[in-house]
């Protein structure tokens, strides 16, 4: 029975959570707005003042900024594709009958809780470090000379630590997901002759169809702002090759102080995450609602 | 016919499902591993056996005295969770219980500020900060890190909310329970169990969020993501120190995150998957 009162208390608990979210993306949005069409430097406050869209002309046409938005959908995508396809697969062994099944599960979500910048120095120094990282041991052992990871390949080894600490999460969804299928469903389709191939396209997959969904969703928000990992790996480096753009934004801001150009920066930041929501919400939305 | 589990398959399985879960463990493995070695153990090539020093543990807590950011670690995350569960209970249990049409958008709008990138908001939050005084203290790192796991506290807390059956609340108010006998005795003891994995899954978010941790801080408030970035430079020998330093940054949350499992992919999927 919603009567007048309920809902006002209702709307009167809401509040304090609503108001707060509110107010906490307006307020720094507008102030990032507003400095985006700003000059201002602390360091050189003289020449501060109202500049057009100058600080987006030079953001853009910064040789940084086209590699940075490659770099940052670059991580995304290769990052989406090894967890789901690699959690797919994964969480397909897990729940096979096996010995210790507990304990696999416990070591494959491991990564998962160690913090960002934990993961990326222990794989910068005690993995991929081209003297003393266990890579640099293996290949010796065959014979071969040691990789420079985040010399030679720095996007691809930031990608690599990336995948490694979001692997354990899809493959945890994908397994929580895969256990909740109907084990007599599964049962019919064998007795109907189906094999393992079309058992796991007919059936598996379209199960778990949910699941792959909200992984690629909440994958995305936080790849779209990997940082820690090339804070302390690369730092954005060699030249740009490991830049991405929530970095470079970084780099205008807090290393260069441009805050107008850095302004500029995060205002493209805000539109592109909002185009990729966008598509991501649409996606979940629809099957959620099923 | 039966599913019949062949101890073939069950073995060939079990082989591989433990090699991969091994390679997928074994940076945390050997880090642990390293980290009871000497600093020239450390670099002699690949060794699975230390001689099981604790010297890099004492030099660790010694040179850059762990606990103090320990403590802010733990200060932080709970703080964080705390204050997130006090205004995510109310606004939760509201659009658990009286639902509205906008309900779902409200739901909808507040993950989407989620999808907000950090640095777009980076230089305004730093100068509010700064201009408050709250640059580097505890307090205001606590506000922040509320702020941004708030969204992901009401949508696991109306999850749960959602299902405690509504008729018990009914039958409650029809024994003459007034509203406030019905949070206190009918309410709370069915929310507890929600309650507390939301505070757990948002403790480990919190301990590990390494973008403001170290953008507001510099001594006094920092927590060991800032702690453990101080070694992104190398410092001539360090390889068992920052093993040493890692293992005590994730030893806490990785254990709490073993007893979580189950919780933290519903809390993660917004009830999607459970």
């Amino acid at each position: 029975m919603a009567t007048q009162q309920t809902r006002s208390l209702a709307r009167f608990m809401m509040a304090p959570s609503v108001v707060l979210l509110f107010v906490w993306m307006i307020v720094p949005l507008a102030f990032t707005l507003w400095f985006s069409f700003q000059q201002y430097n602390p360091l050189n406050p003289i020449r501060d003042g109202f500049v057009g869209f100058s600080n987006y002309a030079l953001f853009y046409s910064n040789p940084a900024f086209l590699q940075s938005i490659l770099n940052t959908l670059t991580i995304v995508v290769s990052v989406l594709v090894i967890t789901v396809v690699g959690g797919i697969l994964l969480a397909l062994l897990i729940d096979q009958p096996m010995w210790g099944q507990g304990i696999v599960r416990i070591l494959v979500i491991s990564p998962f809780f160690v913090m960002p910048p934990v993961a990326a120095l222990v794989w910068k120094n005690m993995i991929m470090h081209p003297q003393y990282g266990v890579f640099a041991d293996i290949a010796r052992f065959f014979g071969a000379e040691p990789v420079d990871w985040f010399g030679q390949h720095p996007l691809t080894a930031i990608i690599i630590i990336v995948a490694w600490q979001w692997l354990p999460f899809a493959t945890l969804i994908l397994l929580t997901s895969l256990q909740s299928l109907d084990g007599e469903q599964k049962e019919a389709a064998e007795m109907d002759g189906a094999g393992f191939v079309s058992r796991f396209i007919y059936l598996t997959l379209p199960h778990m169809s949910r699941a792959i969904t909200v992984v690629i969703l909440i994958q995305t928000i936080f790849l779209l702002s990997v940082y820690a990992e090339i804070l302390v790996t690369t730092n954005g480096g060699p030249g740009y090759a490991s830049t991405n753009l929530p970095f470079l934004v970084y780099q205008k801001a807090l290393l260069e102080f441009k805050i107008g150009q850095a302004s500029a920066g995060g205002v493209i930041a805000v539109i592109l995450a909002n185009i990729v929501a966008f598509f991501a919400m649409r996606a979940v939305g629809k099957n959620l609602d099923k | 016919m039966a599913r019949a589990v062949t101890t073939q398959h069950k073995t060939i399985a079990t082989a591989a499902a433990w090699i991969v879960a091994l390679l997928i463990f074994f940076p945390i493995l050997y880090t642990i591993i390293t980290s009871f070695k000497s600093e020239q153990e450390a670099i002699q090539g690949f060794n699975l056996i230390p001689s099981g020093t604790f010297e890099s543990y004492s030099e660790v807590q010694a040179q850059s005295g762990y606990f103090k950011f320990f403590f802010n670690s733990v200060l932080l995350s709970v703080g964080s969770t705390i204050l997130a569960l006090l205004v995510a209970i109310p606004a939760a249990w509201s659009m658990a219980f009286s639902p509205s049409k906008r309900t779902k958008d409200i739901l909808m709008w507040m993950l989407s500020t989620k999808m907000m990138p950090a640095v777009a908001v980076l230089f305004p939050i730093y100068l509010i900060f700064r201009d408050t005084g709250l640059l580097d203290s505890r307090i205001g790192l606590m506000i922040m890190l509320m702020l941004i796991n708030l969204p992901i506290v009401v949508w696991m807390l109306y999850t749960y909310f959602r299902e405690i059956p509504g008729e018990i609340l009914e039958a409650a108010r029809m024994d003459g329970a007034s509203l406030w006998n019905e949070i206190i005795y009918v309410l709370t003891p069915m929310a507890v169990p929600g309650i507390a994995s939301t505070m757990l899954l948002n403790i480990i978010l919190a301990w590990n969020e390494a973008f403001w941790t170290i953008r507001l801080t510099t001594t006094n408030a920092a927590p060991l993501t800032a702690f453990i970035s101080s070694f992104s430079s190398p410092q001539g020998l360090f390889w068992a120190k920052l093993s040493a330093a890692s293992t005590l940054a994730i030893a806490p949350i990785l254990i709490m995150g073993w007893f979580s499992q189950k919780q933290l992919v519903r809390g993660l999927t917004f009830g999607a998957v459970k």
